[in-house]
């Protein structure tokens, strides 16, 4: 390191063993950071290294590098490194630390990565009180890429995008992400130090090892805000940037604790215990036990099924539990099946449609744009989809008679007013399964065990089964009337 | 056998748990939820890690912190998302980290609608990222490819350190068909690579970060490199009916059902029509159109968007067979009458060693 001011901090102390040997630099520099001379960022990666010792978790902390000047953290600590995007640590270290909870995940951030372009990643962060600790250096300017305005430079403070100085009408004000995060409920530790003077130092860096100390007894999320010199892009000399820290940046963001529950925190409940591999299909209900046994009908499969199905209503009619039902006993007799529902903004609006095909050969395309039997459960879907249905094709049209303009010769069209139907049985809510029965009247092909054992698995309840079973039968029984009519 | 009716989307889940993935970080979106929602009712119980995260952006962070940990993980969205999350997988590209992602799509650009489209083609296929890199690309057509895709996708990430994208359009991941799963759950296993807060692993750094000129052009060669074994080793199409076919007719996911069923027509109607599905779309399958090329008169590119994949298949076929494109976009499907058409009007143009009276009726 090569500071004055951060030879005055290490004066006493040896190089820590979180930190590597030497620096994976060129040759003539890999005893030399590349910070420059005066930079807060080579004390605050002492101080760090310093507490994963005293801590004795180096084999343990993952580091997470940012993009600003720090960018290279990894080249020092002797640790787990990984190297995040801009403003991205906070997540980075939540999908680590969710996974890995026995590591130490400390994320190490600039004032232009965590306050601006990573200000959502941090807030959520600390409100879900992520276990990660997060060392942020603020330095109240973007070095990295020449100076310019961060969400962190005064009021007044010059920068390459303010060349005037910062104003509170243009720019806003600088932001205080301690005292802004300290609104939240759940970080357990958030202080912001400084590196003014050597006691500040002394202080900042007992505060960095808190924040990492909390980590390590599972606490949750700590912050630590460091007021950090860039002698380089203040313009200043070492010297008069490290008491520009103290004397003028302290006094928009003053020092201290904002937040201290350690107290009162708990270590968090260990997550739930992953079960042994051999379960996990039992829990996803992936085994054969959990599948239809599907019956092999050869019967069925010589008979040339091609059913296209269309049925509409509106939502709550159960349009789309109907096409289950048809589709999981089409599954369940061995036939090949598929079953589309219409999604969206077209639920939203109140109208529910979907395609259903049973093919004893393997299904080419589940859409159904040419129905042979449509289930219109109300007129709207006679309007949309009538047209289309295939000559020799059926409609089951949910009214008790059919508006003249969808007449047409070359379909059978039964008409009904099967909510009234439904209703004598005992729920006009079961016109769905009404027409589902005339509907496999008509099919003709489906073995009643598959449709009983279809109307188990989507329907849950022992009531609706039911009523269900009944309004089936009532289907069937008006479709066959209405063919014997035809017949005679 | 045993099958079970399921949604595509929950087929996903349950085949990447199957997979040994245990972290899922999504944010909710039209009509890729159900995998957010699934996975957040089934990893918790599997020993794995759900999270909804506060945006897309933070997703695929999670993503790439999972990774590096050396987890099996994956996230789902849609075009908007997609778009959110590609800073993210140019980043995981370029420190090679494994994950799978499903990106189910809908209509674009800007907001446009949640009805089906295949227009994120591009800033999938084409990586959407900066940076030279590539996300493989799997295009599932079917309930049970959207399992055993899913199964592929882990593996092949874990093979080749790289993402992996499922692109299906919104009717793959709605629509329920049956579907069989595996008998065995994997095994997650660590990688040697991964950073876990162990002593082991303590050496190890991820990182896209090269700096010098020189070490990021080697970096960037390396992934050639790899990107160069994936094109040899893994392509993959169905050829329905194409080898021999006259007129060729290529279209994926939802797509290529669609052409399945219009091939049968053609075919009944005396037509000499195939089917080429790309399954994966990076690799694209090159070496199967220039195949089918000797036989193959013309190609009738079918897509819900205004060409995207068509671009491929040119390349493929280098200008050696004329390419026809057919597409339809706003969350329209191409219906089966509206290809056939066109197929009937392009037999007459390119087959001419058709009867007259065959093409009268044609
Ligand atoms: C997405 C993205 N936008 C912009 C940049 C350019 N960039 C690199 S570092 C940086 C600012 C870093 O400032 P800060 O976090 O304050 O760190 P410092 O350099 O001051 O230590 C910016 C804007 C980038 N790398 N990525
Ligand atoms: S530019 Fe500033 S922050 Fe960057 S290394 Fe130099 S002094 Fe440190």
């Amino acid at each position: 390191m090569s500071s004055a001011m951060d030879l005055e901090y290490t004066a006493a102390q040896s190089k820590p063993k979180a930190f590597y040997e030497s620096f994976e630099r060129k040759e003539e520099l890999r005893h030399q950071t590349h910070y420059c001379p005066g930079c807060g960022h080579g004390i605050v990666h002492k101080m760090l290294a310093r507490a994963i010792d005293e801590l004795g978790i180096q084999d343990r902390t993952i580091l997470i590098s940012p993009v600003g000047c720090s960018v290279f953290a990894y080249y020092y600590f002797d640790v787990g490194n990984v190297q995040a995007a801009h403003g991205r640590a906070p997540a980075v270290g939540t999908g680590i630390q969710r996974s890995r909870p026995g590591s130490i995940v400390i994320g190490y951030q600039g004032d232009g990565d965590l306050s601006a372009i990573g200000s959502a990643e941090i807030l959520h962060a600390a409100n879900r009180g992520e276990n990660i600790t997060v060392i942020f250096v603020n330095n109240a300017i973007y070095s990295m890429t020449g100076g310019q305005m961060a969400p962190t430079t005064l009021l007044g403070q010059k920068s390459t995008t303010t060349p005037d100085g910062r104003t509170a009408e243009h720019e806003g004000h600088p932001l205080h992400m301690s005292e802004l995060l300290a609104t939240l409920s759940a970080p357990v530790y958030i202080e912001r130090v400084g590196l003014g003077d050597n006691k500040q130092i002394a202080q900042a860096a007992r505060a960095v090892k808190r924040a990492v100390e909390n980590q390590v007894r599972g606490l949750g999320f700590s912050l630590v805000e460091v007021l950090s010199p860039c002698p380089t892009i203040w313009k200043m000399p070492p010297v008069e940037a490290q008491h520009w820290v103290r004397d003028v940046m302290e006094k928009t963001f003053p020092l201290g604790v904002f937040v201290d529950r350690t107290k009162e925190s708990r270590p968090r409940a260990a997550t739930n215990a992953a079960p042994a591999l051999e379960e996990i299909p039992r829990i996803l209900g992936t085994r054969d036990e959990d599948a239809d046994a599907i019956d092999d009908v050869p019967a069925l499969r010589a008979q040339e099924v091609d059913l296209h199905v269309r049925v509409s209503g509106f939502g709550g009619q159960g349009v789309l539990l109907l096409g289950e039902v048809l589709a999981e006993a089409g599954m369940d007799a061995g036939l090949e099946v598929s079953w589309l529902p219409s999604y969206g903004p077209e639920i939203r609006s109140g109208t529910s449609n979907c395609h259903v095909r049973l093919a004893s050969s393997p299904i080419d395309s589940p859409l159904v744009t040419h129905p042979n039997v449509l289930v219109a459960m109300n007129e709207p879907s006679l309007k949309k989809f009538s047209a289309g249905v295939r000559p020799g094709g059926w409609i089951l049209y949910n009214g008790a008679t059919l508006p003249a303009e969808y007449e047409r010769q070359d379909i059978r069209i039964l008409a009904r007013d099967f909510t009234r139907e439904a209703d004598t049985i005992g729920d006009p809510r079961a016109a769905n399964m009404v027409m589902l029965g005339a509907l496999l009247e008509i099919a003709g092909t489906l073995p009643q065990a598959s449709i009983d054992a279809a109307l188990r698995h989507c329907v849950k309840q022992p009531k609706w089964i039911d009523l269900d079973e009944r309004a089936l039968v009532l289907g069937r029984s008006l479709c066959k009337q209405f063919l014997e009519r035809g017949a005679a | 056998m045993r099958k079970q009716l399921m949604k595509g989307n929950e087929a996903i889940v349950k085949s990447a748990i199957l997979s040994g993935c245990r972290a899922f970080y999504g944010y909710p979106i039209t009509p890729a939820s159900e995998i957010t929602e699934a996975a957040a009712f089934y990893m918790p119980k599997t020993g794995g890690v759900f999270l909804q995260a506060e945006s897309e952006v933070a997703a695929i962070n999670m993503l790439y912190g999972a990774s590096s940990a050396g987890v099996r993980c994956m996230t789902a969205s849609s075009g908007p998302g997609i778009s959110l999350m590609q800073e993210g997988i140019s980043y995981m590209a370029g420190a090679e980290l494994p994950c799978v992602i499903a990106d189910i799509t809908r209509g674009g650009p800007g907001l446009g609608n949640i009805a089906s489209e295949q227009s994120d083609y591009h800033q999938v296929v084409k990586g959407g990222g900066h940076g030279n890199y590539h996300t493989i690309v799997l295009a599932p057509h079917s309930v049970q490819e959207m399992a055993d895709l899913t199964a592929l996708a882990f593996e092949l990430a874990d093979k080749y350190r790289n993402p992996v994208v499922l692109l299906a359009d919104g009717f793959i991941g709605q629509m329920m068909e049956p579907v069989e799963f595996p008998k065995r759950a994997v095994a997650p296993r660590l990688p040697h690579w991964a950073v876990a807060g162990t002593a082991d692993s303590r050496g190890n750094l991820i990182s896209s970060i090269h700096l010098g000129c020189d070490e990021l052009e080697a970096h960037v060669c390396n992934l050639e490199a790899k990107y160069r074994r994936v094109e040899r080793n893994e392509p993959r199409a169905e050829d329905w009916y194409a080898n021999g076919a006259e007129i060729v007719l290529v279209g994926y996911g939802i797509v290529g059902r669609i052409l399945k069923a219009v091939t049968a027509e053609a075919r009944a109607s005396g037509l000499n029509v195939g089917l080429l599905r790309p399954i994966t779309l990076y690799p694209f399958p090159s070496l199967h159109f220039q195949r089918l090329a000797a036989r193959g008169r013309v190609f009738v590119v079918v897509e819900m968007s205004n060409g995207q994949m068509v671009d491929d298949v040119r390349l493929a076929l280098n200008g050696v067979r004329p390419v026809e494109f057919l597409g339809r976009a706003g969350g329209n499907v191409p219906t089966h009458h509206e290809v056939l058409a066109l197929v009937k009007k392009l037999a007459k143009k390119y087959c001419p060693a058709l009867e007259p009276e065959e093409l009268a009726h044609v």
